[in-house]
């Protein structure tokens, strides 16, 4: 019962979130600051994860290719396909909840705690509206932090392999452009724009309604990594087999 | 002048307020009393609308809260200041940045208009050369007064103070009670404070409602509490010696 109320008074967050909407002045403020924490504060770990797990996929792949039959450039096809179908926008989107997840739960849950949330309302302020939209609206721009991870992603690939020793620079790059799938892009960003939603709205829920102390802002951090992980699994399924099944 | 006609609120089972009636003027302090756990806060968050309740009404100089229209009730809480316990200062601004949020929020005013309302309420809670600090920077006594001069920057028509003085030295505590007191005389608006600071009580206390149980013991003024033989009010108010010796030189002198 408790899950299927919570999932209720999810949608309903949602909903009140859309309703009497803040000044724009004000709110064009809270949007950039917003960009400025959660997606432009997040380019360094993407960069760093990205660039290393794209060398990692290439020499695990080029390893594993022990038969003499299978062509070279297969490397850098199969690296370019891990990292813009699955890496860059489902395990960049799991280490996100991590990192951008705790960060709004944290600090919405600290402003319900020391009634900050209670200070906004008694104002007649939407508290939804000023603390949960911006960051929904700064997160729709987390696609071009995938972008940049995707592109840093082949490009460790790529350094890896040739540094490596494992192919040539010409084998990587040509099975990097090989057979390539413009719609693989399009389903790579249609997930990650339903993650970013998921990734400011899930830990925002846990952090507006949570109730206790600093003990209970910890909790709902985890709890709310919890939550957005499981969903951003079963959406990444649910997605891969409508767009791809 | 907010009047409150048996107003109940329940959370579960759980009976907090067991229908409480009361009113409170206009240009007065207004003090509720009780110990902890008699719904003084419950009280004071219904009154906000921050809590629903089950049966009653509270009107707001006689406009019915609850039959407002959500427009209604958005305009009515534009002219509420509210003093939080904790002061509830929002920790990204700075202090000037938070007494000014009200005004960014609810007024065209201009950022140099702004500045200079914000400048003229921190200087008459005695701040003034405090604007750029950050609220963690601040002494407990500090951000109280900073959410003094957040709340009466819009001047509201009505004020509420939950618990003030916690926290604070008896000397800044009294800082802040008188000025509560001035600036509800200066700006004639309806003050409504929940504490259960004695001090206050003695200072302040033009209306005093004490609250046991979820139920209104015992209303009336300072002057009143001295010579009420009500054993619920004597037993919480004078449970001190300091307090028992005050109330019999007050009645010896009023003899």
């Amino acid at each position: 019962m408790t899950y299927l109320n919570n999932i209720g008074l999810y949608f309903l967050m949602i909903k009140e979130m859309f309703r009497k909407p803040t000044k724009w002045s004000v709110m064009k403020g809270l949007i950039l600051k917003d960009i400025d924490d959660l997606v432009i504060g997040s380019l360094g770990i993407v960069a760093f994860i990205s660039f290393f797990v794209g060398g990692v996929i290439t020499i695990q792949t080029a390893l594993n290719i022990s038969n003499p039959l299978i062509p070279k450039y297969l490397v850098g096809f199969a690296t370019r396909q891990s990292v813009i179908l699955e890496f860059a926008p489902t395990f960049t989107s799991i280490i996100m909840a991590g990192k951008v997840g705790s960060f709004i739960t944290s600090s919405i849950g600290t402003m319900r705690v020391t009634e900050q949330i209670d200070a906004l309302e008694v104002m007649g302020i939407n508290a939804l509206n000023y603390l949960v939209f911006p960051k929904t609206v700064a997160m729709m721009l987390y696609p071009f932090a995938i972008a940049i991870g995707m592109f840093l992603g082949i490009l460790g690939g790529m350094a890896a392999c040739v540094y490596g020793g494992y192919t040539t620079l010409e084998d990587y790059i040509l099975g990097v452009q090989m057979d390539f799938d413009g719609f693989h892009m399009t389903y790579s960003f249609i997930k990650t724009f339903v993650f970013a939603f998921i990734l400011a709205t899930i830990p925002s829920f846990h952090g507006f309604y949570m109730k206790g102390g600093a003990l209970e802002v910890g909790k709902a951090s985890t709890t709310s990594f919890v939550w957005t992980s499981v969903v951003i699994i079963l959406l990444n399924y649910i997605l891969t087999d409508m767009l791809l099944g | 002048m907010i009047e409150v006609k048996d107003l109940h609120k329940s959370f579960g089972d759980a009976h907090i307020l067991k229908g409480i009636t009361t009113s409170f003027e206009k240009g007065k302090t207004s003090l509720v009393i009780g110990q902890s756990g008699s719904g003084k806060t419950v009280f004071l968050k219904c009154l906000l609308g921050l809590f629903s309740y089950e049966q009653g009404s509270i009107s707001y100089d006689g406009k019915i809260y609850s039959e407002l229209s959500e427009d209604q009730k958005r305009n009515l809480r534009a002219e509420i200041g509210m003093v939080f316990q904790g002061s509830a200062l929002f920790d990204s601004m700075t202090i000037q940045e938070n007494v000014m949020f009200p005004l960014r929020m609810f007024t065209k005013m201009s950022k140099s208009e702004m500045e200079d309302r914000a400048d003229f309420v921190l200087k008459r809670v005695n701040l003034p050369e405090a604007h750029f600090k950050m609220p963690s920077e601040a002494s407990g006594g500090m951000q109280k007064r900073v959410a003094i001069a957040r709340a009466i920057v819009n001047n509201p028509k009505y004020l509420f103070c939950d618990e003030p003085n916690s926290g604070l030295d008896p000397k800044t505590a009294m800082v802040i009670d008188n000025l509560i007191q001035e600036i509800t005389d200066e700006y004639n608006i309806t003050t409504v404070i929940n504490s259960h600071d004695m001090n206050s009580v003695m200072e302040i206390g033009e209306k005093i409602v004490f609250l046991q149980l979820g139920l209104k013991e015992w209303e009336g003024s300072k002057h009143n509490i001295f010579k009420t033989e009500n054993k619920a009010v004597t037993d919480f108010v004078y449970s001190s010696e300091l307090f028992k010796k005050v109330r019999r030189m007050y009645l010896e002198e009023n003899e």
